[in-house]
């Protein structure tokens, strides 16, 4: 269906598409639907008539600008933030370790540093395990390296790290106690483009003690606004585009 | 059962409905985008009747999205564009042709022509507004003298004025079915025909500007609007109007004489807190009403940067450099200055504070090196140095520099820009955690009037810092970067001079 569309005009109603590569109608429109909701075709709003999505032109390169998911994003950010009463940052995968593209200041006014532009480790934040855990190439190769001691707790065997990724990907979500800094804990969850890939993560960061209950597991309320604020930079992602 | 308050902010180029909780926070967001018309060079108009079914059709999506009822909205304050107006029959609420937005210069002639007539000083005492396309009242000249029988139908009182607050407070409070004909202070300061000190329509600007009063709705506080929904949810209580940068003052808490907000969308808007005492500027700023709560206003200064964000746009859809705005960042990063590149924005004239409508745009410093990460600087820095100029302003004008700025609306993601800004001004740039100030500050003003909020220092607590950008450049570099800038602005006042008013 894609190449028939890359051919010729570039142009074409739905029958002419089915007709063309012997679908039923009700088949190829179900194909082109799924093929819109990825951007990978768009529909003229005049004619009515298919052609190729822009979505296509960045194939196999970056899938979604950072500044345009900071931009994106913004106000879920802020939500969490004020909903939390913590600091919150969106990282997304750059060159082995996570680049913070987004910051918000833990809201209660005491002075705080911007951290945008920061590189933090992959393995020992819960917004690099979110990385991790739906980047299959990345965690190969984080597999392969050797896994930095930071403090007591961060997770050094392969194998350990596997699993958690694997229960990461169970829950949908990440947490980390105290294997970045002693003393501090944090939870992300994954943002995704339409088509269902994990392009970031958000999440918050804070005091263990804060963040955790006393048997050191992630707070299930905070847990809850971290997913739900992933959802809905998800849904904005969709919605805009 | 919990309650909220509903802001709708009805923008230049889209309509938001907000809701908010206690603590200021964002509930819900519903939006709709409507239509640019530019049926001749330099006309810019939009069409009232799509953004009141906007409205029709954000509202219940918000209570959908925050999942809740009408009965849990307390109040509902609006927001809009301001200086945009629309003209409709007083009987049938369609309008007259099209609404005349704010950046439409249709009118550059006729303002020539109106700048000879006499009286002329005594206008801008009156209204504190310097002569300009910029402003309501020479557009609706232009109506009235421009479509056939207008004038006629305005004086028989079969045609309403209205800017955007008022057309749509009109339409939610049953349209040809009773609704309230009102405006608030701050959206009447911006038309031209209101009196800063009496703060009622000025006979003597109405007829300077040839307006029939007939036309006009009642001017009343920001927190006196007083109107009931009867169409799209009813029942819900309007009870506050904003102009959307005074809106955006209300909403940074600038309660205090001096504080200053930057607000950077479309334009950039910054505006200063000059408390009960009604500032004339020497240094091209206007003079304005910030807010007004109960029987006493807080006047501000304010300076007005024509092209901000849509410069950004510009680059994206007339030369298609990029994708989508916030990939201007992406591409500034690839070079690490502007490589001796300015882009001074002046498409419909530059604002404050030169105020001269004939300047146009410029790129100046190129050379066979500059490529397109110089320019997508260029593009940011031009917003950066626009208000280094009008902040200089401001501080000349208080007589004191300002310590901070506090920023909103979209631009603020760009994290490039906002440290630009705090290096061009040095001082630090503050993003409150709501980036939606305007809508915040209409729902402020809103929920005080409705008690849901106590009072002002009630607000205050309800504002976070949510980033901070500290200055980090060079101070000399600084100087040398504003002084190149400056030498670009005049290159601009050259083009207009040496180019027949077309």
């Amino acid at each position: 269906m894609l190449r028939l569309l890359a051919r010729g005009s570039g142009h074409h109603g739905l029958t002419e598409i089915a007709d063309s590569l012997g679908l039923a109608r009700g088949t190829a429109h179900g194909i082109l639907r799924t093929l819109q909701r990825v951007e990978f075709v768009e529909q003229d709003p005049g004619t009515g008539r298919y052609r190729l999505g822009a979505a296509l032109l960045h194939l196999g390169t970056s899938y979604l600008d950072a500044n345009e998911l900071r931009s994106r994003s913004i106000n879920w950010a802020d939500t969490l933030a004020a909903r939390s009463g913590q600091e919150v940052r969106i990282g997304m995968h750059h060159d082995g370790a996570v680049l913070v593209v987004h910051h918000v200041f833990r809201p209660d006014d005491s002075v705080q540093t911007l951290g945008i532009g920061a590189m933090l480790p992959l393995h020992a934040t819960a917004l690099g395990k979110v990385l991790l855990a739906y980047d299959p190439d990345l965690s190969a190769a984080a597999r392969k390296r050797e896994l930095t001691s930071l403090t007591r707790r961060t997770i050094t065997r392969a194998q350990m790290l596997e699993r958690v990724l694997t229960e990461v990907r169970g829950q949908g979500w990440a947490g980390e106690a105290e294997e970045y800094m002693p003393g501090e804990a944090s939870i992300a969850a994954p943002i995704r483009i339409p088509g269902g890939l994990v392009i970031g993560a958000i999440g918050i960061s804070g005091a263990a003690d804060r963040l955790c209950d006393s048997a050191g597991r992630p707070r299930a309320t905070l847990v809850r606004q971290v997913v739900q604020a992933a959802e809905s930079v998800t849904t904005s992602l969709v919605d805009e585009n | 059962m919990q309650r909220f308050v509903m802001a709708i902010d009805q923008g230049t180029t889209s309509t938001r409905c907000i809701v908010f909780d206690q603590n200021a926070r964002l509930v819900a967001v519903a939006q709709r985008e409507h239509r640019q018309y530019h049926p001749r060079p330099g006309w810019v108009e939009q069409d009232a009747v799509e953004i009141w079914r906007n409205v029709d059709r954000i509202v219940p999506q918000a209570l959908r999205q925050a999942g809740i009822s009408a009965e849990q909205v307390v109040a509902m304050g609006i927001t809009n564009q301001r200086e945009t107006f629309v003209l409709w029959d007083r009987h049938t609420g369609v309008p007259v042709g099209r609404a005349i937005v704010w950046e439409d210069i249709r009118t550059e002639d006729l303002v020539t022509e109106l700048g000879r007539k006499q009286g002329i000083e005594e206008v801008r005492d009156r209204c504190g507004l310097p002569l300009a396309t910029y402003f309501s009242a020479p557009s609706l000249r232009w109506m009235l003298d421009n479509v056939a029988g207008l004038r006629a139908k305005a004086e028989r009182g079969d045609v309403l004025f209205g800017t955007m607050d008022t057309w749509l407070i009109w339409n939610l409070t049953g349209g040809v079915n009773g609704g309230l004909h009102v405006t608030d202070v701050t959206n009447a300061s911006r038309t031209m025909l209101m009196n800063l000190s009496t703060r009622q329509w000025d006979p003597m600007l109405l007829e300077f500007f040839g307006v029939p009063p007939v036309i006009l709705p009642e001017i009343r506080p920001s927190t006196e609007i007083s109107g009931v929904t009867t169409r799209v949810v009813p029942g819900i209580s309007i009870t506050a109007a904003l102009g959307d940068q005074h809106a955006a003052l209300f909403g940074q808490t600038c309660f205090e004489k001096g504080s200053i907000k930057g607000t950077y969308g479309t334009g950039g808007f910054l505006l200063m807190n000059t408390g009960t005492e009604l500032v004339r500027s020497k240094h091209g700023l206007l003079t304005t009403i910030g807010y007004q709560i109960g029987g006493e206003p807080a006047y501000a200064l304010e300076g007005s940067i024509a092209v901000a964000g849509s410069l950004v746009q510009w680059f994206r859809d007339n030369l298609g450099l990029i994708h989508s705005a916030p990939e201007i960042e992406t591409l500034a990063r690839t070079v690490k200055d502007n490589g001796g590149c300015y882009i001074v924005p002046a498409f419909s004239g530059l604002f404050a504070p030169h105020w001269l409508s004939q300047a146009r745009g410029l790129v100046v410093g190129l050379t066979s090196y500059i490529n397109k990460g110089h320019l997508a600087r260029a593009v940011l820095e031009a917003t950066g140095w626009q208000t280094r100029e009008v902040v200089d302003a401001m501080n000349a004008d208080l007589g004191a520099p300002t310590p901070v700025l506090k920023v909103d609306g979209g631009m603020t993601a760009d994290h490039l820009l906002m440290q630009f800004l705090a290096d061009v001004l040095d001082i630090p740039v503050m993003r409150p955690l709501v980036a939606e100030t305007v809508s915040l500050g209409a729902a402020y003003a809103a929920g005080l009037a409705a008690g849901y909020w106590p009072d002002l220092e009630g607000l205050r607590r309800n504002w976070h810092l949510a980033a901070r950008w500290n200055p980090a450049m060079d101070a000399q570099h600084r100087e040398d970067e504003y002084a190149n800038w400056k030498r670009a602005v005049e290159l601009t006042f050259a083009w207009a001079r040496s180019t027949p008013s077309t």
